[in-house]
């Protein structure tokens, strides 16, 4: 069970003469239950690509395989997928419109034909694995915080149950400890329900230290699929396109160069704490 | 000019000493922003209309701004930062308490338009703040209001265009630009209107991380080239490590105050208040925890590799 | 997708018909307009049409986008055609079953293609060479006399201006929002009218919500940067009537004068 794509390619306006190529070409492969950051600065592709996967938009070439099953099959039913394969935009504004928070997150599972008593049970559930208290399930969602909105959108395509779940920018906007508890729930999802998360961001810093791999997209094409650490080592080629690696990346790089003999794959702040402790103590018993 | 202004009301107030005159010798002491026990309170109504509370977004903010300044004033979402920010333009006038700009009282109405002159607004979003449909037809915006002959608006369009970079799309339509020279292009607007004091109401919260670069670096000329002070309000702290002075706040007060080192050395009291450090502070901050010798507030990363490599 | 309309169809060069004022051009297209009304003969329209194919050689905008401005009225012309063809009553030329085509109607059928041709070509080389907030400048300053009559003319051109700034975005947005909703399920294509006009409300809620939001926004920012309406304030690009404009006058007139002479006189 898992995403496949062979060889996808998009080409935007294809029937105008500003055609541009904003997929070339690719191949991956999303096994369940993994937790992927897709990284890449902005007109890199990452958002085409995430839209691409739920059916949103159609590869002008190449095939999209969700378990096993070809998704531009003629048979394929398109509403399923989009129902296993949820997707949260950028903006929670753009996708709250009820009078209230609960109503909202109704929309997705009633879309679907389920019955009222199923529909509110899923409804509760999702507002449940977001952490929305209570209180606020009746509240209009547009009086709610940027952190809250986020939620409720969040619930409001976890309410459909997908299989996979992919969040486009969900920290974009929020302060940094809101930013925090956004990814230790969206952390928690993966880790409690076991579905798999795609996460797009333009920020390392902010997934490295949740994410089991990153993809890193350039110019519509994948130019690093990798565990963290590994494409964190090629943080000078990243900084060309106009990416960075985490801060605590450069400090163990420059305290290797410097001589201490420390070990350069920490992509957190607990593990480079730990490495250079480690480090200095061997330096002291010399 | 002061000095001139302080001999005559010496003057006012010997014909007449039932005037109490020592607020005014205030003003004509102070900075470029002074704000003095700013509160700002509005009204909460339920869907009927009626009253339900009051929310005090500000409550009771004293600052004062030199001129030339780079100051920097940090919050977590809902602390009222921006809130207080609409007053430096008199977007927003204090329920209690009084803000001055070079002088003038924001209350005073037929100040108004002086006041948003000197003091330059930028806003978050870049979209919304554009009104021109050509570059530099939006940078000449402000100019046109305030009546500025054709031959100078092109004159002040065309340096402004140049202190943030982005002469060469001076014929681009704003729909065509990337996050950040959207924001650029608000900031020579602003400039366009000769402003002593700019204020950036998190100019880089909807941008990406290039897109915030390239804000901060064009601010930061506009200070250190253009002299003009500047007041940034944002949550992403690498952007204010270049910063004079550090405000933050938190439920409408000023929580702390003090230097970029001062404030990035109480790592935890930050952490409390819903912010966070940059990465290589709180590494130094772990590892000090840990029994090694640092100093306080590392900043950089050749602070801490140098403090580390003795 | 939506966000491909490009609202006013700018076409951009530098020939001596996109450096002319606005206001030569709006004051233009209206008399040539005016003029496809006053013709008796064929001839007229020859002229004018040698007139336009001027024009085009002169504004260096290739004919195909001409053409294209044509497509969008192909039905109307369609419909113009054959309604003038069948139902106008006169001398039979053809009978087709219980159909007669006249030669009134074939001349009027005729006629009013010919008419609307011209006036689609016409206007969109005005708006092919214009850049829309040119257009607007222009129009702002041929309405000014009507400000006596407290016609808000500056308060109209600057919300022209601005919304043809916002329009692309808000295109933009609209296509975001379905997309969101579709994901959640949302199905904007299938069922009868009531369900599609149903569908709706998931998309027209959030866009209502954020045009007002980034109507306040901007309000906000036009304030900071000290708009207080139309007076006092000055111009940057001064609309300034030069020789060539001087010029283009007299182009026009001369063509008024001979096309309409010549497709009034009755022996053609």
């Amino acid at each position: 069970m898992s995403i496949t794509l062979e060889h996808v390619n998009y080409i935007y306006g294809a029937d105008t003469s500003l055609s541009v190529k904003a997929l070339n070409d690719i191949c991956l492969e999303i096994p369940d239950g993994q937790f992927v950051g897709v990284i890449g600065h902005t007109g890199s592709g990452k958002s085409t690509l995430m839209q691409h996967l739920n059916g949103l938009l159609k590869a002008s070439d190449g095939h999209i395989y969700f378990n096993g099953e070809d998704i531009y099959d003629k048979n394929f039913d398109m509403k399923k997928l989009r129902s296993k394969v949820g997707l949260v935009f950028q903006y929670p504004e753009h996708q709250l419109f009820e009078m209230d928070v609960f109503s909202d997150v109704c929309f997705g599972p009633k879309n679907l034909g389920l019955e009222k008593a199923e529909v509110e049970r899923r409804a509760k559930e999702a507002l449940e694995q977001v952490g929305l208290p209570e209180e606020l399930y009746f509240q209009s969602p547009f009086e709610l915080s940027g952190g809250q909105k986020r939620r409720a959108a969040i619930a409001g395509v976890l309410a459909m149950q997908p299989e996979v779940l992919i969040l486009d920018e969900p920290t974009a906007g929020l302060d940094p400890k809101g930013r925090d508890e956004i990814l230790e729930q969206i952390k928690k999802l993966q880790t409690g329900s076991g579905m798999t998360i795609l996460l797009v961001s333009h920020s390392m810093e902010d997934v490295a230290e949740y994410v089991d791999r990153i993809i890193v997209m350039n110019k519509g094409s994948v130019l690093y699929d990798d565990e963290p650490k590994e494409v964190f080592s090629h943080y000078k080629e990243l900084e060309e396109i106009g990416l960075a690696a985490p801060q605590v990346t450069y400090i163990v790089n420059a305290l290797h160069e410097k001589g201490l003999p420390v070990s350069t794959d920490a992509t957190t702040i607990a593990e480079a704490a730990r490495d250079i402790l480690q480090a200095l103590k061997e330096r002291e018993k010399c | 000019m002061a000095y001139v202004l302080l001999n005559k009301l010496e003057t006012c107030e010997r014909s007449c000493p039932w005037v109490d005159f020592r607020m005014s010798e205030e003003i004509i002491k102070m900075g470029i922003i002074k704000a003095k026990d700013v509160v700002y309170e509005y009204v909460r109504r339920d869907e009927d209309g009626n009253i339900e509370g009051m929310t005090t977004a500000v409550d009771k903010v004293s600052l004062d701004i030199e001129q030339g300044q780079f100051i920097a004033i940090l919050g977590h979402n809902g602390s009222g930062k921006s809130t207080l920010a609409k007053h430096i333009n008199a977007i927003l006038n204090p329920t209690s308490g009084t803000v001055w700009v070079d002088g003038m009282d924001t209350n005073d109405e037929e100040k108004v338009w002086d006041i948003r002159q000197t003091a330059g607004m930028v806003f978050q979003n870049p979209d919304n703040q554009i009104i021109g449909q050509v570059v530099e037809e939006d940078v000449g915006f402000g100019p046109e209001n305030m009546g500025i002959p054709t031959k100078e608006i092109w004159e002040r369009v065309e340096e402004s265009l140049r202190a943030v970079g982005m002469y060469q799309y001076r014929k681009h339509s704003p729909n065509k630009l990337s996050g950040g020279q959207k924001q650029r292009v608000s900031i020579a607007g602003v400039l366009a209107m000769h402003p002593k004091c700019i204020v950036l109401d998190e100019p880089t919260a909807m941008l990406d991380p290039s897109g915030r670069k390239e804000v901060i670096r064009a601010v930061r000329g506009l200070n250190d080239v253009e002299g003009v002070t500047v007041i940034l309000i944002t949550h992403y702290m690498e952007e204010i490590v270049h910063a004079n002075k550090v405000f933050v706040m938190d439920r409408g007060k000023i929580a702390m105050e003090g230097t970029p080192r001062e404030i990035f050395s109480r790592v935890e009291e930050l952490q409390a208040l819903r912010l966070d450090v940059p990465q290589v502070t709180l590494l130094a901050h772990e590892l000090k925890k840990n029994g090694i010798d640092l100093p306080d507030g590392i900043l950089t990363i050749k602070e801490l590799v140098d403090a580390l490599n003795p | 997708m939506l966000r491909d309309i490009t609202l006013g169809q700018y076409y951009q060069a530098e020939s001596i018909i996109h450096k002319l004022d606005p206001r030569v051009k709006l004051g233009g297209t209206l008399l040539f307009i005016v003029s496809l009304f006053f013709f008796e003969n064929y001839l007229g329209y020859v002229i004018s049409a040698l007139f336009l194919a001027l024009v085009i050689k002169l504004s260096k905008v290739p004919f195909k986008f001409m053409v294209r401005g044509m497509r969008s009225i192909l039905m109307l012309l369609l419909i113009t055609v054959v309604f003038n063809l069948f139902l106008t009553p006169g001398t039979p030329l053809v009978s087709l079953w219980k159909l007669t085509i006249t030669v009134e109607g074939l001349n009027l059928a005729l006629t009013m293609a010919i008419r609307l041709v011209l006036l689609i070509i016409g206007s969109s080389i005005m708006t092919l060479t214009t850049t829309p907030n040119n257009l607007t400048d222009g129009m702002e300053k041929m309405m000014r006399p009507l400000r006596v009559f407290k016609v808000p003319v500056h308060e109209v051109a600057m919300m022209m201006s601005i919304a043809l700034r916002f329009i692309p975005i808000l295109l933009e947005e609209t296509d975001k929002i379905m997309k969101a909703q579709i994901a959640r399920g949302a199905d904007f294509e299938s069922g009868n009218l009531i369900n599609r006009a149903k569908a709706m409300v998931p998309l027209l809620v959030p866009l209502f919500i954020s045009a007002f939001r980034r109507a306040n926004d901007l309000a906000m920012a036009m304030e900071a940067r000290c708009y207080r309406g139309g007076d006092g304030r000055t111009k940057m690009k001064p609309l300034v009537y030069r020789k060539r404009d001087y010029l283009a006058y007299a182009v026009i007139a001369v063509y008024l004068i001979v096309s309409i002479t010549i497709g009034r006189i009755v022996w053609f």
